[in-house]
């Protein structure tokens, strides 16, 4: 056995404080960036005190427990001019929050459609998804926004001649009238419903696991389909059968029952749904196109059915590539939602907006704003992000 | 047996196959029964908007009306609205004997624009265009030099105006980004820290609040006495908020920069900023430059939110338009109008950032 000690252990070179070391360049550079930022910050915090104190605005959250005194539009919790201007702000964030989810939601539905159409052979399918994708891109939001706004508002008729395009639906100048269901039935419905999804959850935890073990494939896919259907339809049923559509009618000048949406909830989701789909396209689209035709034809070769190999093969590789983009885009549609303040409907921005023209308290008005949207952006970052770790491609 | 593939010769007369379009048409739209049934679906879809469409655009559409009484008797568009409305949508309020200056403030900064999309400028001369260029256009834009009177900035507006945000922004965010996107990858933790919470706090909110937060709040940041103009302060929001984003983008090219890189600059002596100068961005920039080009066109659609605030950009000129009277509901032309105008700038950015791109690839392969 060889035994080779080195003769001399290697001295760690003595630090010295030169400006040649780069330790203390980087530690003096270091020194003098957050002086400066906080330095900065100091001079615009001092400057905004003393403007403040001039102009006698008292800072401070107390304003949110005050007597709000305006009206808004529509809300998914009751909402009066006596109520605070924190239950008001509250209304708001809910609007941002509904008119985001649903517009993720469709437009996901959407995009990924078009997206995939423009990989179809079919010319004329291609073509057109081609043109929607590069004309709604190439127009901004808000533009379109207004557009829409102006459709519902100005060229729709009066109630009286609403547009009726299927049984229970009206298109008219005052929005949009849907039929709702109600009754106790939905509850019970909703539960049902509850039901089948945990339990198909766990027959997919068991069916994998006995693949595993024996080999034997289980078709989940069909199961899925009849517990999806018979478990709330069973719940419904038990329950009593109670459940009513209430369809909206003409009465008078407008419209009794059902379910509205505003011209502005309708134009903003339109608006919405419909640039953001187009940017969602491009993402399913290239995430396809990102996965090499070898592991098609490999798939192929292997004997595995077409649309297994998408599922089993191309969708888990597509995806690696789709997640972060698309992650990005829902990120938009989040902060996007906020051009509602344009057209008027109440969402964050827009009730902030008229609480801080009303109380004069900008600043906390802006950094509500502000932490709010940070919230939610970072909290979808967060859960895109743990499952983009999730899906990713597992390396030695 | 010479046939084409797939083609039973029986059943197919021979003139068929031969004749190239039904050929196409055979393999492109009716291959099999779900095309068929997509083709048949998009062409019902077409043919339930395209010719209503086109009867409203231009069949039954009028140019020469003279008021809107005579525009309401026709059913499609209403262009002469356009025609009568086009210098304020395009210029805004600029005084109207001297709004050869805005055009001509537009023209240049045009010119500069697609003058940078040529390869062969691309070195140093190409800043001081930017530099000549943008000076004139402020120049031009205000006056009160060369016999040119004063229009003060708050008379901008329109095409211009909706041009000058964007290239403006561009041009100072785009230092900014960079000096971002090399603190963001700095070892020094402190500058680090700053980077990271600077690009993450303004992407994570909206523009509008920024812009909000231009018009309400930086009045309070400064000093008594000193005021900075509405339209100076947007433009301040939008160069903070687009250098945030260029900074990610940017980081993304320095990240695609081998090791080797920076290991064999280390290896030549030179410092960290010659590095930087000399070999890593260089090779990082020309990789994120369809992404970077991207970016531009969003920052274009963007600089309508200010629209917001108040300023008198393309799309607040449009509003203004609507608001006459004698003129109203021609909303839709207007609108169309300006979104043509958006989309010809967006388009044909984005073909040649698309060809760029096919460009910059080629030059990789052996």
């Amino acid at each position: 056995m060889l035994n080779i000690k080195p003769t001399a252990v290697a001295q760690a070179p003595k630090k010295r404080l030169s400006w040649n070391n780069p330790e203390v360049r980087a530690i003096v550079y270091q020194v003098l960036a957050v002086a400066l930022v906080v330095g900065a910050g100091w001079y615009l915090v001092h400057n905004t005190l003393h403007n403040l104190s001039v102009r006698n605005i008292n800072t401070g959250f107390d304003f949110l427990t005050r007597e709000a005194g305006f009206a808004i539009g529509e809300g998914m919790i009751s909402f009066t001019p006596a109520d605070t201007y924190q239950r008001a702000i509250t209304v708001g964030v809910l609007n941002t929050l509904r008119v985001a989810l649903l517009g993720i939601l469709f437009a996901t539905i959407l995009g990924t459609i078009i997206g995939i159409a423009r990989l179809s052979k079919n010319w004329l399918v291609r073509t057109v998804c081609s043109v929607y994708v590069e004309v709604m891109r190439n127009i901004p939001l808000l533009l379109q926004l207004f557009f829409w706004y102006v459709i519902l508002i100005e060229t729709m008729p009066g109630p009286r001649r609403a547009y009726h395009p299927m049984p229970g639906v009206f298109v008219s100048n005052r929005g949009i009238q849907m039929p709702t269901v109600h009754g106790d039935g939905l509850t019970w419905l909703l539960v049902g419903l509850a039901l089948a999804v945990v339990l198909c959850l766990v027959l997919r935890r068991w069916a994998r696991r006995r693949q595993e073990q024996t080999g034997q494939v289980f078709a989940l896919g069909r199961v899925a389909i009849a517990l999806l259907l018979l478990t709330p339809t069973l719940a419904w049923w038990l329950s009593g059968a109670q459940l009513s559509l209430d369809v909206p009618e003409l009465k008078g000048f407008n419209f009794a029952g059902g379910m509205t949406l505003t011209p502005e909830f309708a134009a903003l989701l339109f608006g919405l749904v419909i640039y953001t789909s187009a940017f969602i396209a491009e993402v399913v689209r290239s995430g396809i196109q990102s996965v090499h035709r070898g592991q098609w034809e490999a798939a192929g070769a292997l004997g595995i059915k077409n649309s297994l190999v998408l599922r089993l093969v191309v969708l888990p590789q597509a995806l690696r590539v789709i997640i972060p983009p698309m992650t990005s885009q829902y990120l938009n549609i989040t902060k996007n939602s906020s051009l509602a303040v344009a057209i008027g409907y109440p969402d964050l921005v827009s009730v902030i907006n008229t609480t801080l023209n009303q109380t004069g308290q900008a600043i906390e008005g802006i950094l509500m704003i502000m932490a709010a949207y940070l919230t939610v952006s970072l909290s979808i970052s967060v859960f895109m992000n743990w499952y983009n770790k999730r899906i990713a491609l597992v390396e030695r | 047996m010479n046939a084409a593939p797939n083609v039973n010769p029986s059943s197919v007369p021979s003139v068929w196959s031969s004749v190239a379009a039904l050929h196409w048409l055979r393999t492109q739209l009716f291959s099999s029964p779900l095309n068929t049934l997509l083709t048949l679906l998009t062409l019902w879809l077409l043919l339930a908007t395209v010719p209503a469409m086109v009867d409203w655009f231009f069949l039954n559409s009028t140019v020469t009306a003279t008021s809107a009484q005579e525009c309401r008797k026709v059913t499609g568009a209403c262009w002469a609205v356009i025609v009568e409305k086009h210098r304020l949508i395009l210029f805004g309020v600029y005084p109207y004997e001297e709004q050869w200056r805005p055009l001509l403030a537009t023209l240049l900064l045009l010119g500069v624009i697609v003058l940078s999309g040529v390869r062969r400028f691309w070195n140093f001369s190409l800043l001081l265009f930017w530099v000549i260029a943008l000076s004139a256009a402020a120049i031009l834009m205000w006056g009160g030099v060369f016999g040119l009177t004063y229009v003060e900035n708050s008379r901008w507006g329109g095409l211009p105006l909706t041009l000058m945000l964007s290239t403006f922004g561009i041009a100072f965010a785009f230092p900014l980004g960079i000096v971002l996107a090399l603190g963001r990858r700095s070892n020094m933790p402190a500058i680090k820290t700053i980077c990271i919470v600077y690009i993450e706090l303004i992407r994570g909110v909206p523009l509008i609040s920024l812009l909000f937060m231009s018009a309400v709040m930086l009045p309070l940041f400064l000093p008594e006495g000193l005021t900075i103009d509405k339209l100076l302060r947007a433009q301040v929001a939008i160069i903070l908020f687009a250098a945030a984003y260029m900074a990610e983008t940017i980081r993304g090219g320095l990240q695609a920069i081998p090791k080797g890189q920076f290991e064999g600059a280390d290896s030549l002596g030179l410092t960290y900023w010659q590095q930087m100068r000399l070999i890593v961005l260089p090779q990082a920039l020309k990789i994120v430059i369809p992404p970077l080009v991207g970016l531009f066109i969003a920052l274009f659609k963007d600089t309508s939110l200010v629209v917001i605030i108040g300023i008198f950009d393309l799309t607040q000129a449009a509003k203004a338009a609507l608001v006459d009277q004698a003129w109203r509901g021609f909303s839709i032309e207007i609108y169309v109008f300006i979104s043509a105008i958006y989309f010809v700038f967006c388009y044909s950015m984005s073909k040649y950032s698309q060809s760029l791109e096919k460009r910059l690839a080629t030059e990789h392969q052996r």
